[in-house]
């Protein structure tokens, strides 16, 4: 990390509002942030969804998202006020003085051109240097993000490319002008945890190198105190706190920085018994002719937490899918409560249906749009207890008390929830059917840190009163740790361990699942260069 | 380390935009509308007064013969006579109940079947979508019209034949529109719940799928009523449409037609075979204003504010 002391100002934004008109109105998105950006510096802005750290981002370039607009508040970058100037003469400045590297890299490149074109399309725009030194120079950059091949690599299309790979190309289309600031958009939120550590150290090697300063936007305070200087923090369109990475992270001043790692204090102590809900046995199963489970069983101890872990890719949403039917097994056995389970969803009975739910990962997804809080907790009240009108409405007032939500919600639709409210809504529709097994699919990891730890104890409280057995999937191990009794490790399709949770996060390790572990950020700055030095050795 | 006391589920979100209700969005939406919408509003609105209380309204009656036939404009008779000595205006009036109800009628058969069958395929996505899909195909291959002439003279030039034919011959558009929406939805987790929890076909595509399709539906619905009401004048400008003695723009047109060559010596005479005809011009430009402005609504374009 470069020491900020030589001091040069790079970029002063002062008193930043921004609006937002969506449904007709104005409402505010920025309320008057300020922020300051040395050369060479890296700020890490974080805080939850709709804080405004991204929109507080783009406005480091002059820039808003359609239906936005700057009402007050300078952005000066090397003496510029960049929102005073036209569009013509911002495109100047962006992809040149100032790059941006957003979140999803598989859907920011463009299918059809090859790599290499797009790696230096805003230098060719601007006429930097002819095509072929900045191809050359191109090269170089894979080179120095380790890209494989870095020689040919820019011959490739996007889809011909891993989404690590992709991530770290686009980081060398950010470099190639060689600007004076980059602009990270969370971009490694949509990655695996051991994709994250390589495309983090590749950033950050490169950012170094050519003393780039950086804004880097994320929710995952483990991630930035890895990568930032200094740390900003957001809320509500304010500013929360900033300071110094370290001073940060030993002495956080406000309560809600202190909130916003919480979860990684939380821990359950591991029980198990011998009397399983569910075994699986032996399961095959494939999309069309790819095999993505191979001789796969696991067992599920009643009133328990099993979670399963692994990258993407892995087929732990898959075992889920199986388990509820709507992926029919080629091979093996699924026995439920001592009974055996058809492998098919249609044949198996409604009661059989009630006993196995499933919680999604993407609650937005999970709920129609057009039904309201009481049509969705309520209809399967309705449907496998037959309870109509008053007493239906009485029963989802009772499942809201649960979750700790009230009737006011009764009438709400999913888009006027929070993203951790709206999970709340699927776990109380989950339990309207009075299950026996929950199957949780990564119900934590699109939420706010602070917000998973509230569904997290629900989860637990839950358990406690209800005696529910949970399948947990996830690949967060702060999450694992939080929750589970057992913990089945799964890589490509294959079980690789099963056992209790003290067993399996001790070592000694089996090779994948010491990768796993090491690659989970942790929260002190030194961790990725440790885990770097410790990996080369 | 201690509790949140700052944490709550129920204040996550501390700015959470109050929900307008139905008729707030729709004044918003009404106070914010272009002058064409406006316009064609008024112009439906007028229409389908018109069919609703034709008998009501007009002087005559639809199928009352005067003894004057081609009788001019004036005298009783505001837009004169035809060839057997009916009254134009009023016919003009039971025209729309004809024309619009029938047309209806079958844009709603369409609409049925068409949404249906596609949100079925969308659902399967596998041999009875492909089968589905062909038969669509092969309909939608042999032009409407031919086709609708053929099953007319097999069948008869009955109302009910005109609506069931063209209902289900213009499902094949609806079958398109419904299941390339639906399969955007069908994948999304809230349709896979409805199933893991065990509903049926019909709650399914009517519960979960329809109430988030429905605004393409809607807009093809407005476009297919015009092409229904353009296919039906062309068969009863050629004589197979509705049948006389019910009243029909397009059958007027072609009865009338001949008064055309008198504009020489009568102008108003001339321009009765075309007032029809502006009936039905009018009618399809007012659905596409009002139809253009629902889509605008709609598709977000309204955000793009700079």
């Amino acid at each position: 990390m470069t020491s900020n002391k030589s001091k040069e100002l790079l970029l002063e934004m002062k008193n930043i509002h921004i609006d937002g008109f969506s449904d007709e109105r104005w409402h505010k998105i920025l309320k008057g942030v300020d922020l300051t950006l040395y050369r060479g510096e890296i700020l890490g802005l974080i805080g939850e969804s709709g804080a405004g750290k991204s929109t507080m981002g783009k406005a480091a370039m002059g820039y808003t998202q359609p239906g936005c607009k700057i009402i007050k508040g300078e952005v000066n970058f090397n003496g510029i006020d960049l929102a005073k100037l036209t569009e013509f003469e911002k495109r100047k400045i962006w992809g040149t003085k100032i790059s941006y590297v957003a979140q999803s890299a598989a859907a920011s490149f463009n299918p059809a051109h090859r790599l290499m074109d797009q790696t230096i399309s805003a230098s060719n725009r601007l006429k930097i240097n002819p095509t072929d030194v900045l191809k050359k120079d191109a090269v170089k950059l894979y080179e120095s993000l380790q890209l494989p091949d870095p020689e040919n690599i820019g011959d490739r299309y996007p889809h011909q490319v891993s989404g690590g790979q992709l991530q770290r190309i686009m980081t060398a289309m950010a470099m190639s002008p060689r600007p004076e600031l980059i602009i990270f958009d969370e971009p490694t939120t949509a990655l695996d945890v051991t994709t994250q550590v390589e495309v983090l150290s590749a950033m950050r090697s490169i950012v170094d190198k050519f003393n780039t300063a950086a804004i880097y936007i994320t929710h995952d305070l483990a991630v930035v105190a890895q990568m930032a200087d200094r740390i900003k923090v957001l809320r509500y369109g304010e500013e929360v706190e900033e300071a110094e990475t370290r001073d940060m992270l030993s002495n956080p001043k406000e309560e809600y920085t202190k909130s916003l790692w919480s979860v990684r204090s939380l821990i359950k102590p591991e029980e198990t018994n011998q009397d399983y809900i569910l075994s699986i046995k032996n399961i095959d199963a494939a999309y069309g002719s790819s095999k993505v489970l191979y001789n796969v069983s696991i067992d599920i101890p009643k009133g328990k937490t099993v979670a399963i872990v692994g990258e993407s890719g892995s087929g732990k949403s898959t075992t889920a899918r199986v388990i509820t039917g709507l992926l029919p097994q080629s091979k093996g056995e699924i026995i439920f409560d001592g009974k055996k389970l058809s492998p098919k969803l249609e044949q198996r009975s409604k009661e059989e249906l009630r006993k196995i739910q499933i919680i999604f990962q993407m609650p937005d997804t999970a709920m129609n749009p057009r039904q309201t809080v009481d049509e969705i907790i309520g209809r399967p009240i309705e449907f496998y207890q037959g309870i109509k009108g008053k007493e239906r409405e009485s029963k989802v007032i009772e499942l809201l008390k649960m979750i700790e939500l009230d009737e006011t919600f009764l009438d709400r639709l999913p888009s006027e929830l929070s993203g951790g409210q709206k999970q709340r809504i699927c776990i109380a529709r989950a339990l309207a059917a009075k299950p026996d097994l929950i199957i949780c699919d990564e119900v934590t990891s699109a939420l706010d840190q602070i917000v998973q730890e509230g569904i997290l104890k629900l989860l637990q409280k839950l358990q406690k009163d209800l005696g529910v057995t949970y399948i947990f999937i996830t690949h967060d191990i702060a999450t694992v740790k939080a929750i589970s009794d057992e913990i089945v490790v799964m890589y490509q399709g294959e079980v690789v361990e099963q056992g209790l949770k003290s067993k399996i996060l001790n070592p000694p390790y089996p090779d994948y699942t010491e990768l796993l572990l090491s690659s989970v950020p942790e929260m002190d700055p030194d961790w990725l260069t440790n885990l770097l030095n410790k990996r080369s050795s | 380390m201690s509790e949140n006391l700052s944490y709550s589920a129920k204040s996550e979100v501390a700015n959470l935009i109050k929900r307008r209700t139905r008729v707030e969005r729709l004044k918003i939406a009404l106070s914010k509308a272009p002058i064409s919408a406006w316009f064609g509003m008024a112009v439906l609105f007028v229409y389908f007064f018109a069919a609703i209380f034709a008998p009501l309204i007009a002087p005559h009656g639809e199928a009352e013969i005067f003894p004057v036939a081609y009788a001019p404009w004036g005298n009783g008779h505001i837009f004169g006579t035809d060839q057997i000595g009916r009254d134009i205006f009023s016919r003009i009036i039971y025209a729309a109940r004809n024309t619009i109800g029938i047309c209806l009628l079958a844009t709603f058969i369409a609409l049925g079947i068409g949404t249906v069958l596609g949100i079925i395929a969308a659902l399967d996505r596998k041999y009875l979508d492909q089968l589905l899909s062909r038969i669509v195909d092969t309909l939608m291959a042999i032009p409407v019209m031919i086709f609708t002439f053929i099953l007319l003279s097999v069948f008869g030039p009955t109302n009910f034949n005109l609506i069931v034919i063209l209902g289900i011959l213009e499902s094949t558009r609806f079958f398109r529109i419904s299941r390339s929406v639906a399969v955007g939805q069908v994948v999304l987790e809230y349709v896979e719940v409805a199933r893991l929890r065990g509903e049926n076909l019909p709650y399914i595509i009517f519960k979960e799928i329809l109430p988030n399709i429905a605004s393409p539906l809607i807009i093809e619905f407005g476009l297919r009523f015009i092409f229904i009401i353009f296919t039906i004048s062309s068969l009863s400008f050629l004589g197979i449409g509705i049948q006389p003695p019910s009243a029909d723009w397009a059958s007027m047109v072609r009865e009338n037609a001949i008064l055309i060559q008198y504009a020489q010596y009568d102008l108003t005479a001339g321009l009765t075979p075309l007032i029809p005809a502006f009936a039905i011009a009018l009618l399809c430009v007012s659905i596409n204003f009002v139809v253009d402005w629902y889509l605008y609504i709609t598709s977000g374009l309204k955000d793009d504010v700079k």
